[in-house]
C-alpha cells in the first residue's frame, strides 16, 4: 500500500507536543496507529525517554523534515534520518511560508527528485495542486500527502471540492491527508471520500484527554473506511421517500 | 580550538568528529551528524577532520508531527 508496505491501520500519529511521554505512549495504543511521525532536533534536550517509546510501540517510523525552508536543508535533513532511525522512508515537507506553514512546491519537487534518486521512499507534504502532484509522481515519489488545512490550525478538509478532483485524477497513487485536521468527524470525511490514510497530531496531543481523543480518531477513520468501502449513497437535492406508498391507508 | 556546535561556540581538543562525539560523551550510534551543512554518515565520522570555526550539527530522535 505505502511503498510495498501493508498496514491495516489507516491512521498515521504524530508524537510532538503532548502532556508526557506516557500520555504519548498510551495515545499511540489506543490510536491503533502502525506508523508514527518523529523528527530529528539537536542533542540536548532528553531524548532518552522518547527513543524507548519509539522502540516500544512497535510502529514504523517517518521521520519528518519539519522546519526546513530549502530542499538542501531537507535533502541533508533526510540523510542524516535514515541513518539514525534506519529507515528509506521520509516525509518530506520543505515550508515555503510562515505563517501559512504551506508547502513550498518548487524546492519540494527539487528535494524529492534528488531524495528518490538516492534510495528514499518519500511521503511529500504536498498542496491539492494536482500539477505538482505529478510532477513529485515523475520524481519518483509513490505516494502524495496534500494537506487537509494549514498544519496545527484544526480547520479540516478546507479544500473539499480540490481534494475531490486529487482523489479523482490520482486514482491509483496513495494518497494520505495530512495536517489541519482538528476532529474525529473531519477524518472520517477523508476516509468517506477515498483517501488511503490520514496524519495528524495536534487534534490528538492537545486535547483534553490524549488517549481518548486517539481512540476517536482510531474508530473516526475505520468508520470512514469501511463507509468508503460500501459505497456511499449518492446525494439528491429533493426528498426521496423511504418508506413505501404503496399499501398506505386512506384515511383524509 | 573554537568550533560552532549546534549553534553555540566549544572550546574542543578534538580534531575529528568520532573524537569530538566521545568528548561529549555521547553514545555514537544515537546521533546523526553534519559538518557545514552537508550529512556526515557514521563510518566518515574518522577520516572527518574539525577545524577551527567548524559548524557542527549533532542530531538526535525527537518528537514530531
Amino acid at each position: 500500500m505505502f511503498y510495498q508496505t501493508h498496514l491495516t491501520s489507516r491512521l498515521m500519529l504524530g508524537t510532538a507536543q503532548y502532556p508526557s511521554p506516557a500520555v504519548l505512549q498510551d495515545a499511540i495504543a489506543a490510536s491503533g496507529a502502525q506508523v508514527i511521525t518523529v523528527s530529528l532536533r539537536r542533542e540536548g534536550a532528553d531524548g532518552g525517554a522518547f527513543r524507548d517509546i519509539i522502540a516500544q510501540c512497535g510502529c514504523r517510523v517517518l521521520p519528518n523534515t519539519a522546519g526546513c525552508h530549502t530542499a538542501r536543508e531537507a535533502i541533508t535533513t533526510a540523510h542524516m534520518a535514515r541513518e539514525l532511525f534506519g529507515t528509506t522512508w521520509i516525509k518530506l515537507e520543505v515550508i515555503g511560508h510562515a505563517d501559512t506553514l504551506q508547502p513550498d512546491p518548487f524546492a519540494l519537487v527539487e528535494a524529492a527528485r534528488a531524495l528518490c534518486a538516492d534510495g528514499f521512499e518519500v511521503f511529500p507534504y504536498t498542496t491539492e495542486d494536482l500539477i505538482v502532484g505529478e510532477k513529485l509522481i515523475e520524481a519518483g515519489c509513490k505516494v502524495l500527502m496534500p494537506w487537509g488545512a494549514p498544519i496545527g490550525s484544526g480547520q479540516g478538509l478546507r479544500n473539499r471540492d480540490a481534494l475531490r478532483t486529487m482523489r479523482a485524477h490520482f486514482r491509483d497513487v496513495p494518497l494520505v491527508i495530512d495536517a489541519g485536521l482538528g476532529a474525529p468527524s473531519q477524518a472520517a470525511a477523508a476516509m468517506e471520500m477515498g483517501f488511503d490514510a490520514v496524519l495528524l497530531n495536534t487534534a490528538v496531543a492537545k486535547a483534553r484527554d490524549p488517549i481518548a481523543m486517539a481512540a476517536a480518531f482510531g474508530q473516526a477513520v475505520t468508520a470512514g473506511r469501511m463507509a468508503f468501502d460500501a459505497g456511499l449513497m449518492p446525494r439528491r437535492d429533493m426528498a426521496v421517500a423511504s418508506t413505501p406508498i404503496f399499501g398506505m391507508a386512506e384515511l383524509a | 580550538m573554537r568550533i560552532d556546535l549546534n549553534g553555540k561556540p566549544l572550546t574542543t581538543r578534538a580534531t575529528t568528529l568520532t573524537q569530538l562525539l566521545a568528548e561529549l560523551d555521547l553514545d555514537a550510534a544515537s546521533v546523526a551528524t553534519a559538518l557545514e551543512g552537508v550529512f556526515v554518515p557514521r563510518s566518515r565520522r574518522d577520516q572527518t577532520r574539525l577545524t577551527a570555526g567548524a559548524k557542527v550539527e549533532v542530531l538526535t530522535p525527537m518528537e514530531g508531527g
